[in-house]
């Protein structure tokens, strides 16, 4: 059915493995040697100051970022090569913006649908059946129909997860998605993010959400000046930081 | 549950130096200027057009007579050239501009696309044809076309002569497609980057992400600097009575011509023309504006 040959992956292996990953814009070197695991179903929490280079990692997850030097490997395939298989990484690995990027000219519905059918070629039928059923996943039944410009910020954001979702990928990304949020929506969009992390989806966010970080986070990332200063399990990191940059960020943000 | 007490962060701005996460602004850079001339002709008061009328209507009693022909007698001429000057003149500049405008967007469309290509070569030399015919006086382009074109093609044994007029069409379309070029690259920057990498991210192909989600977008957005230039097109057409070709300055000329060049049938005969030009686009200006502000609330 597929072309692409999966090589074979190992779900015990990490789903995905960063080893050493450099990126530099210009001048600035953003990211200077990131490592970390992770594993099928974990739910990674990367927080940091702003420009510490989250967003920039997890861009490179999925190859919307190149980076310099270092290693990526989602479901063993390695991202950092010339003639990379985005279609097969982009399939695998879906990701939510902070400023949720919804097309503006579809329907809530067709947002949801145009890139399986598109993309993967699937029977639109098949495609509307399975996008109507994640609207309502995510809590916007009813509003099938309606146009983004139409919705709210909270709801744009569970479309856009649902848009990703319909994509069936095995890891999701949320790169600082209720930070556009007014409290209030907040979250609605995180009571979805909980249910699908709830459901075994591996998911890694940058989040400036602390109280959340602490409640869904199987382990915690915390970088400044793209480097991991600190990282733990949420039971430990929040209680027991060492790192006196760590402690004044928590300070500041606690 | 999300705990109900406040979490703390949540108000706060997301600040970033990352260039990714920057807007961009809605407007793009080549936009607003655009639409420079349907924002004048559009803002003049209708009563221009009446304005103009009466002061030809005037003519007769402003002008002083300075031979025996008198004004009465050139606005009669006039009144009998009109339906000539209408039919066989005006209709053939809104063929030039038609044509004209067909021809240089189909073009400028193409150009435009090559804009913003991948391959840096492609967009190099596309950016750099843009330049060089916006930035180049109409009329000399006109010249340039006339004079070296060939006024016949021999294709096998069949000679297909090319009329002036043609030729005149291609000269004109050249800027005309510089500057739909420029609307298009404008257009199309001007859609956030932000949908660019949400169809990347659902692994859309570059030909996907242009035509389903980029353009579509900013189709309308289009709309308004088109008709502008349009416009402004159908303004240069009398350009081309320097060339000979048959339209309303060249057929009034001749006109002036039959009833001996008398002085006093300058002003009726191109103030004929000057209305009929104000008639016509004065509109399109007027709908351009109307379109641009419609458009511009969608965003």
């Amino acid at each position: 059915m597929n072309a692409i040959v999966e090589t074979a992956w190992d779900p015990s292996q990490p789903i995905v493995a960063l080893r050493d990953v450099h990126k530099s814009f210009g001048k600035l070197e953003v990211l200077k040697g990131i490592s970390f695991d992770v594993m099928k179903g974990e739910v990674v929490c990367i927080i940091g100051p702003s420009g510490s280079g989250k967003s920039t990692l997890i861009r490179c997850v999925n190859a919307l970022t190149p980076f310099d030097a270092g290693s990526i490997k989602v479901e063993g395939q390695e991202v950092n090569v010339a003639h990379l298989d985005k279609l097969a990484l982009r399939k695998k690995v879906g990701i939510v913006f902070q400023q949720y990027n919804l097309f503006p000219h579809k329907t809530a519905l067709e947002n949801v649908m145009m890139a399986p059918v598109l993309v993967l070629k699937e029977p639109k039928d098949e495609v509307e059946a399975r996008a109507r059923a994640l609207i309502r996943k995510v809590r916007l039944e009813g509003k099938e129909d309606s146009y983004p410009g139409e919705l709210s910020g909270g709801q744009q954001q569970r479309v856009a997860i649902a848009r990703s979702l319909a994509m069936r990928p095995d890891i999701m990304l949320f790169d600082e998605v209720t930070a556009a949020l007014d409290p209030e929506t907040v979250k609605e969009v995180l009571v979805t993010i909980r249910e699908l992390a709830a459901e075994g989806m591996t998911c890694m966010l940058v989040t400036h959400e602390m109280g959340f970080a602490r409640e869904i986070a199987n382990h915690i990332y915390f970088t400044d000046r793209g480097v991991i200063v600190e990282h733990g399990p949420p039971a430990t990191f929040f209680t027991e930081a060492k790192d006196p940059r760590t402690r004044e960020f928590l300070s500041q943000i606690l | 549950m999300i705990r109900t007490r406040a979490i703390p962060g949540i108000g706060r701005d997301p600040t970033t130096d990352l260039p990714v996460l920057h807007r961009c602004s809605p407007v793009g850079a080549g936009l607003a200027a655009d639409l420079a001339f349907s924002r004048w002709l559009g803002s003049r008061s209708p009563w221009v057009l009446l304005g103009l009328a009466a002061l030809l209507a005037a003519w007769p009693f402003l002008a002083h007579a300075q031979s025996g022909y008198s004004t009465a007698r050139a606005f009669e001429a006039l009144w009998r050239w009109i339906p000539f000057l209408l039919r066989d003149g005006f209709a053939f500049n809104i063929l030039i501009s038609f044509v004209t405008m067909a021809i240089g967007t189909a073009a400028g469309v193409v150009l435009g696309l090559w804009q913003i290509a991948p391959s840096p070569w492609v967009r190099r030399t596309a950016w750099a044809i843009t330049q060089t015919f916006r930035n180049s006086p109409w009329l000399v382009l006109l010249f340039i076309v006339m004079l070296t074109f060939p006024f016949e093609i021999r294709i096998g044994d069949a000679i297909v002569p090319i009329p002036d007029w043609m030729k005149a069409v291609l000269g004109l379309a050249l800027p005309v497609m510089a500057n739909v070029s420029e609307v298009v690259r404008g257009a199309i920057q001007s859609v956030p980057t932000g949908q660019w990498e949400a169809s990347e991210s659902l692994a859309f192909s570059r030909r996907q992400t242009l035509w389903r989600i980029i353009l579509p977008q900013c189709f309308k957005r289009m709309i308004p600097p088109w008709m502008n230039w349009y416009a402004i097109l159908t303004m240069a057409t009398p350009l081309v009575s320097l060339l000979g070709v048959e339209e309303i300055v060249t057929l009034s000329r001749q006109a002036m011509e039959a009833e001996d060049n008398h002085p006093e049938l300058l002003m009726p005969f191109y103030g004929f023309a000057l209305l009929v030009f104000f008639a016509y686009c004065y509109p399109i200006a007027r709908w351009t504006i109307r379109l641009e502000r419609r458009f511009a609330v969608k965003l």
